[in-house]
């Protein structure tokens, strides 16, 4: 199964290598990582997408917070959070296939970032499955380059 | 206030944590330490290597409950606190360890003697820090010394740029700490305690299994109170030898893979297993599906990581096991459990029939080891090196004191006795310290030789000398055909490749300890004979200086019962199975 986790940790010097020490050395599989600011200058958030079981999950979040720099882990699977990806695609493109394209991403709600001659590169974001579909139908065309974020998510509401 | 360079902060923090003594070693990015040091009013003791350096932190740590300290340089001396460190982290003995590092405008660069020693320590510390400026070094230092001690101890390590210690600032060492991330649990949860006086009050074949926590968590007479009010036996791990007075008859002693044969029947048909400060660490529980197969699970521990990661736990209190054990108590009934009490003394039975039948003419450890009790009433303090002679000081000496037994459990660091008797020692001086080595073991750290000779340090080395790296071969002749590859300590070039066993015809074992104590100036005698353990142990006893005694005892002896590995406890390998 797959889950989403939230770490809250110090903002300092050494951090993520702490953290990537602890999953290579205890076996977790992590399928995404995503550092970034948040609304407080001294603290970090982490979003981690893992694969696991439940004890496996249990886990990683006690080894997590065992770990000094970590404020605060949650484990956001079963809770109501909106969960983003951000890619970049570089399509190719001809005259003929241009305007295709176009329609596609406009469904997606992409947008049309970089036209080239021979390309055009396309930005959409939104959850996972999103992305894999405008990806899968983007395909046909030729992906000549691909970049996705990690995710990052947070919880709906009050919480 | 006044303004100090980081050098005297360092040595101004360490009074403000009532530090006593640090083990340390010189070098060039510490020269600034050592300054200050050479007027400094703690001891200081310095090893010859660092890793006797840091063992020794630890074994004063271990048996002092006080926090260890020491010092090494940059790049090699750090690299050389790798094996010292592990071994505290793995057993959670709280040990501070500074090193030097080079400038800050040179980290980064392979500039002489760097290396990324937080880097290097990042999982073998509880936690570590890189100063980057002098005015945060007295909050690390105070953060340092609590990280280690509360909660689950551990090592911690603080890696100081040479310029840091000659910057200078205002000192003041702060009061508290302020650490949102490190919010250790101490109070367990009341509804699980109570669950678990339900569970003990309604079983009937209930065993207490308890770890090194009991030890450091000061909870052994809580342990007792349980154990006597209710009625339940208790067996110990390695490490957690002490914690329960082993003469009582509620003491079944080790469990695991070289524990008694009524501690693991005892394990193997207890229906509530009541885990305290311990971790079912592979080498106690064997194969893992056959532990405690009938057994409800009760863990307390203060690391929730530990509970429920490799059994599943019924009834989980996480926070410290001498406050939980004070409510517990409170809340448990008295009970006399006569048939299971009746069962166990039925399995002791077993166990000491298997005793009797060692009647080897050669010399083997039992009696000496048995002689140091004797002699010192049980009042020794014992650490022990990596293997047989490990297993045998955990099986023949009655544990009835905590801190009284210092070993490598988790990590299994040959080297770290011998160094860790020093500490011991010196935080414990007018006990008497033995030092039980392996022949193999004892030349890992043979180096401090020179350490307690100089500083007068009166251990007695009681070298247990079979001429084997035993353990391994004990391993090579159960399950490698005899195939005795790079264990035999006597073998030299001229000796037949195919050699399965030793003969009168094999040579001189290298060294001759004797020698080589005496060649720092230690008093040492060699023993062959029963008769003459016991004046040996005496002159080493009463003599205020060091003492080595290198006993040569029997080469093949093996140490059982043995669980082979991956074996469930109830299927233990006996004496008289061998064959
Ligand atoms: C640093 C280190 N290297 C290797 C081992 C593997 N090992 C475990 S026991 C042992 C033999 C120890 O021999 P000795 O000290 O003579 O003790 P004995 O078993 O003979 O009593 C070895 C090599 C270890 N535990 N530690
Ligand atoms: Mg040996």
């Amino acid at each position: 199964m797959r889950h989403t986790v939230s770490v809250l940790v110090a903002n300092e010097a050494g951090v993520l290598a702490r953290i990537a020490s602890l999953f290579s050395r205890r076996g977790f599989n992590i399928d995404s990582l995503s550092v970034s600011k948040t609304e407080r200058d001294d603290i970090s958030r982490i979003t981690l997408v893992v694969e696991g079981d439940n004890k496996v999950l249990e886990q990683l979040t006690k080894q997590l917070n065992k770990l000094i720099v970590v404020h605060k882990t949650s484990n956001l699977t079963n809770d109501p959070i909106v969960g983003r990806d951000l890619a970049l695609i570089k399509v190719t493109s001809t005259q003929n296939t241009r305007s295709e394209i176009m329609q596609i991403v406009d469904i997606f709600r992409g947008k049309i970032v970089d036209v080239a001659s021979n390309s055009i590169m396309v930005e959409v974001t939104g959850d996972e499955d999103k992305i894999n579909a405008i990806e899968k139908l983007l395909e046909p065309f030729g992906i000549k380059e691909l970049v996705r974020t990690g995710k990052v998510a947070m919880v709906r509401g009050q919480k | 206030m006044a303004i100090l360079s980081g050098a005297e902060i360092f040595v101004e923090s360490l009074y403000c944590e009532d530090v006593e003594v640090v083990f340390g070693y010189p070098g060039g990015a510490v020269l600034p330490i050592y300054d200050i040091l050479y007027d400094a009013e703690f001891e200081h003791i310095m090893p010859h290597h660092e890793q006797g350096g840091i063992h020794a932190a630890d074994g004063y740590a271990r048996s002092t409950g006080k926090v260890g300290v020491c010092i090494a340089t940059s790049g090699p001396g750090g690299t050389n606190l790798v094996t010292g460190l592990a071994t505290a982290y793995m057993d959670s003995v709280p040990v501070i360890a500074f090193t030097g590092q080079v400038p800050r405008a040179m980290l980064g660069t392979d500039a002489f003697q760097e290396a990324d020693i937080t880097g290097i320590t990042t999982p073998i510390t509880k936690h570590n820090y890189l100063v980057q400026d002098v005015k945060d070094l007295p909050r690390i230092i105070k953060e340092a010394f609590h990280i280690a001690k509360t909660g689950r101890p551990g090592p911690v390590l603080i890696d100081i740029p040479k310029d840091v210690l000659t910057d200078k600032t205002e000192f003041s060492y702060p009061k508290e700490v302020n650490l949102p991330g490190y919010k250790p649990n101490y109070d367990g949860h009341p509804c699980q305690i109570k669950e678990a006086a339900r569970d003990i009050n309604n079983a009937k074949k209930p065993l207490i299994y308890a770890g090194g926590g009991v030890i450091i968590s000061g909870a052994s007479n809580e342990l007792r109170q349980l154990a006597k009010g209710a009625t339940i036996p208790v067996t110990t791990t390695l490490t957690g030898l002490g914690s329960f007075d082993e003469r009582d008859e509620l003491g079944l002693g080790m469990l695991g893979m070289h524990g008694t044969t009524e501690a693991n029947l005892a394990i193997s048909n207890a229906d509530l297993i009541i885990a305290i400060g311990a971790r079912f660490d592979d080498r106690v529980t064997g194969k893992l599906e056959k532990f405690a197969p009938n057994a409800k699970v009760i863990h307390i521990d203060i690391d929730p990581a530990e509970v429920g990661k490799r059994v599943n736990v019924d009834v989980p209190i996480v926070g410290d096991v001498k406050r939980i054990l004070v409510k517990l108590n409170k809340v448990v009934e008295k009970n006399n459990r006569e048939a299971w009490l009746n069962q166990i003394k039925e399995w002791k039975l077993l166990d000491s029939k298997q005793e009797e039948s060692r009647e080897d003419k050669k010399l083997s450890a039992k009696p000496i080891i048995e002689e140091i009790f004797n002699l010192t009433n049980g009042e020794a303090l014992i650490t022990t090196e990596v293997g047989q002679h490990q297993m045998w000081a955990a099986q023949f000496y009655k544990y009835t004191k905590p801190r009284s037994f210092m070993t490598s459990g988790g990590l299994g660091t040959m080297g770290y006795g011998f160094p860790a008797s020093i500490g011991v020692q010196v935080g414990n001086k007018d006990s008497a310290v033995f030092a039980l080595a392996g022949d193999g073991s004892f030349q890992m750290n043979i180096q401090e030789f020179a350490t307690i000779a100089k500083n007068k340090i009166p251990v007695n080395i009681v070298i247990l000398n079979n001429q084997y790296l035993g353990m391994v071969r004990q391993w090579q002749e159960m399950f490698y055909d005899k195939r005795y590859s790079s264990t035999c300590l006597r073998k030299r070039e001229e000796c037949p490749p195919d050699c399965s066993s030793p003969s009168s015809n094999c040579p001189e074992m290298i060294p001759d300890f004797v020698k080589v104590a005496e060649g720092y100036g230690i008093k040492a005698v060699r023993v062959t004979e029963v008769e003459e353990v016991r004046p040996a142990l005496e002159e080493a006893i009463n003599s205020s200086e060091p003492f080595l005694i290198d006993c040569i005892i029997e080469e093949e002896e093996n140490v059982f019962p043995m669980v082979p590995p991956g074996g469930s406890l109830d299927k233990m390998i006996l004496k008289g199975d061998q064959s």
